[in-house]
């Protein structure tokens, strides 16, 4: 076997052994954890590039576990779209480690463990071929986002913490009651087998088979915060500390990225009674959850909170685009889920930064004292604000242009662009409000010695994120060329189930 | 035996949504077990109810029972388990936090009651 073949399970494998590690070196200088977390992040850049090149020919990187042959054994699967989700992952755990290596992973215990046992269950969730492993990477990583969101306690923490694990916990058990109706019905739990043995269902099971793929739709719009089961994240995001937030930004992305994986498979043009089963449903409710989050962006009394409503929005845009189906929609989806995972992880960093200059104030939507390195903060808060509404000349825009064009055919066209233009608008107005009332209406302070300026480390962070959603306009033309051949190997199931049964489906 | 079981799986969910949807956190981690219970049980019985035939291969066996769910019941008990474990100790930071066993934290005197 050359390295080319174990190379699907190594974004799985290191951050698991580095958690450990970190766990045996909890004693150890506190220098020296950060050094390895750091670089174990790091090193899955390189690990994610290497997928991208491997996969971008369309090839799919089959790995058997124990050499078990599909559909008896568990499979990692790693194509396109996931060697995309794995290098979003690793660029935005980066950038949100280098915040939190500055003091915050000190406010508790065993932050880096937690931190490393996050992206091992985010990246297993990526890679995984089989539906039950799934459920077991979305537990590590629901297990690990519990430590990080309570990380360094506090009231409001605690109390948004015990809704976060109560909702997650019926979204396990619903989980799993699909997870066993469909095997009850087929027999297998490989999704490539899944998708084979569903298509051709037994009429008498149809309404089975669809009870359970709806209900497993329901769990994965509750990881994605889709209306109506979006109610624990503004609370949940907007009072953890900053670089958790940023990477909980690909939180929700997971379960939009498992309702594009498991219904392009099951659910695609040829699929038994699943035949375009979600197309009644997403698009709608991905519609109504953009306008609401970008509501609640406007009603928002607070930056955290108005960022996390904005997380909410950019998942409707998100699901939009994945509920059109058509190729050019999820191309724009595609290119637009790294533009807005690494935006709003932005947003929460600089939020924090803004708080800390603000003192007692927060950042609370109030006039308070002139902001220390104003001019900095709010030149980083406008190309921010730029960048999370969708303006050009930015990469939101591409995307959401991408979309509005991708609809011009659908039958929901005038809700389609009315619904995206109007809340691009409302989001404008949201933040224009927010960044006048925190940089504008401002006194100047009795004493500016008490204001914390933030640092040039606190704020590289910011401008790195800034840097990728840059680097997305600049190399926009491969970058969604990419995003485009993602979308037509997503709908062609038929590569990714010949690929892991090897043509005996 | 097929009705026993569904009707057994049938009042654990019933019990378990119920008491999830209380007020306070002690009947939510109840409700959250009872669930839990109901899906490993549901979850074994998705392998078809088969008695006195083992699950690996042997040379006097009839039949076979499904070992799979057996192994994915087991997995999901460790889970649920573990989930089960972490609640009860959030739920008594919780209380040490809030000052009370609400859920959303609610005082003594406040006008949303308590149930």
């Amino acid at each position: 076997m050359n390295a080319l073949a174990h190379l699907p399970i190594l974004p799985v494998v290191l951050p698991l052994c580095i958690g450990i590690l970190l766990l045996a070196l909890r004693n150890a200088p506190l220098a020296l954890q950060r050094g390895i977390s750091l670089a174990a992040a790091l090193a899955l850049i390189p690990l994610a590039l290497a997928l991208n090149d491997a996969t971008a020919d369309g090839t799919h990187l089959v790995y058997q576990l124990g050499n078990w042959v599909a559909p008896y054994g568990i499979v990692l699967v790693a194509d396109r779209l996931a060697a995309w989700m794995l290098l979003t992952t690793a660029l935005l755990a980066v950038f949100a480690l280098g915040y939190a290596v500055r003091g915050i992973d000190t406010q508790g215990r065993h932050f880096h463990v937690l931190f490393q046992l996050q992206l091992f269950g985010l990246n297993g969730a990526f890679l995984t071929g089989d539906l039950f492993n799934l459920f077991v990477f979305f537990e590590i990583l629901l297990l690990a986002s519990y430590g990080l969101l309570l990380h360094g306690g506090g009231r409001q923490r605690v109390k948004a913490g015990l809704h976060y694990v109560v909702i997650n916990l019926v979204g396990s058990t619903l989980f799993l009651f699909a997870v066993g109706t469909l095997y009850g019905v087929t027999g297998t739990l490989n999704m490539a087998d899944l998708a084979v043995k569903l298509a051709a269902t037994p009429a008498e099971h149809a309404a089975l088979v669809q009870t359970a793929a709806l209900l497993l739709f329901g769990v994965f719009a509750l990881k994605a915060a889709l209306l109506p089961l979006y109610l624990w994240l503004p609370a949940a995001y907007a009072h953890t500390s900053a670089p958790v937030a940023a990477l909980f930004a690909i939180m929700t992305k997971v379960g939009a990225y498992s309702i594009l994986r498991v219904y392009s498979l099951m659910a695609g043009d040829a699929a038994g009674p699943l035949t375009h089963l979600l197309d009644a449903w997403l698009a709608p409710a991905a519609l109504v959850t953009l306008a609401l989050g970008m509501a609640g962006a406007v009603a928002s009394t607070a930056l955290k909170q108005q960022a996390a409503y904005l997380v909410v929005a950019s998942i409707g845009t998100l699901l939009l685009a994945f509920g059109l189906g058509s190729a050019g929609a999820l191309a724009a989806g595609l290119y637009y889920l790294p533009h807005s995972t690494f935006a709003a992880a932005a947003l929460f960093l600089l939020a924090d930064s803004i708080a800390r200059a603000r003192g007692e104030r927060g950042d609370r939507f109030e006039s308070g004292p002139v902001l220390p390195r104003a001019r900095l903060l709010g030149g980083l808060f406008f190309v921010v604000a730029v960048a999370i509404t969708g303006m050009p000349p930015l990469s939101g825009f591409l995307g959401k242009f991408m979309l509005l064009q991708a609809a011009l055919d659908s039958p929901l066209l005038p809700w389609v662009w009315g619904v995206v233009l109007v809340t691009g608008l409302v989001g404008v107005i949201a933040l224009a409000r927010s960044g006048s009332l925190l940089f504008y209406r401002t006194y100047t302070a009795h004493d500016p010695a008490a204001l914390t300026s933030p640092t040039n480390a606190a704020l590289a962070p910011v401008i790195g994120l800034l840097g990728l959603v840059v680097g997305m306009v600049i190399w926009a033309g491969p970058l969604s060329d990419h995003a485009a051949a993602i979308a037509a190997q997503l709908l062609d199931p038929r590569q990714y189930i010949d690929a892991v049964l090897g043509g005996r489906g | 035996m097929e009705a026993l079981i569904a009707l057994v799986i049938g009042v654990l969910t019933a019990g378990g949504v119920f008491l999830a949807l209380r007020g306070q956190t002690f009947p939510v981690v109840l409700g959250l077990t009872l669930m839990s219970y109901a899906v490993n049980l549901f979850l074994f019985v998705m392998g078809r109810l088969a008695i006195g035939v083992p699950p690996v291969i042997s040379d006097a066996a009839a039949g076979y029972t499904d070992p799979l769910p057996q192994a994915l019941v087991l997995t999901a008990i460790v889970i649920s388990f573990g989930m089960t474990a972490f609640v009860i100790v959030l739920a008594l930071k919780a209380r040490a936090e809030l000052g009370n066993d609400h859920v959303d934290g609610h005082h003594e005197d406040s006008h949303e009651g308590r149930h």
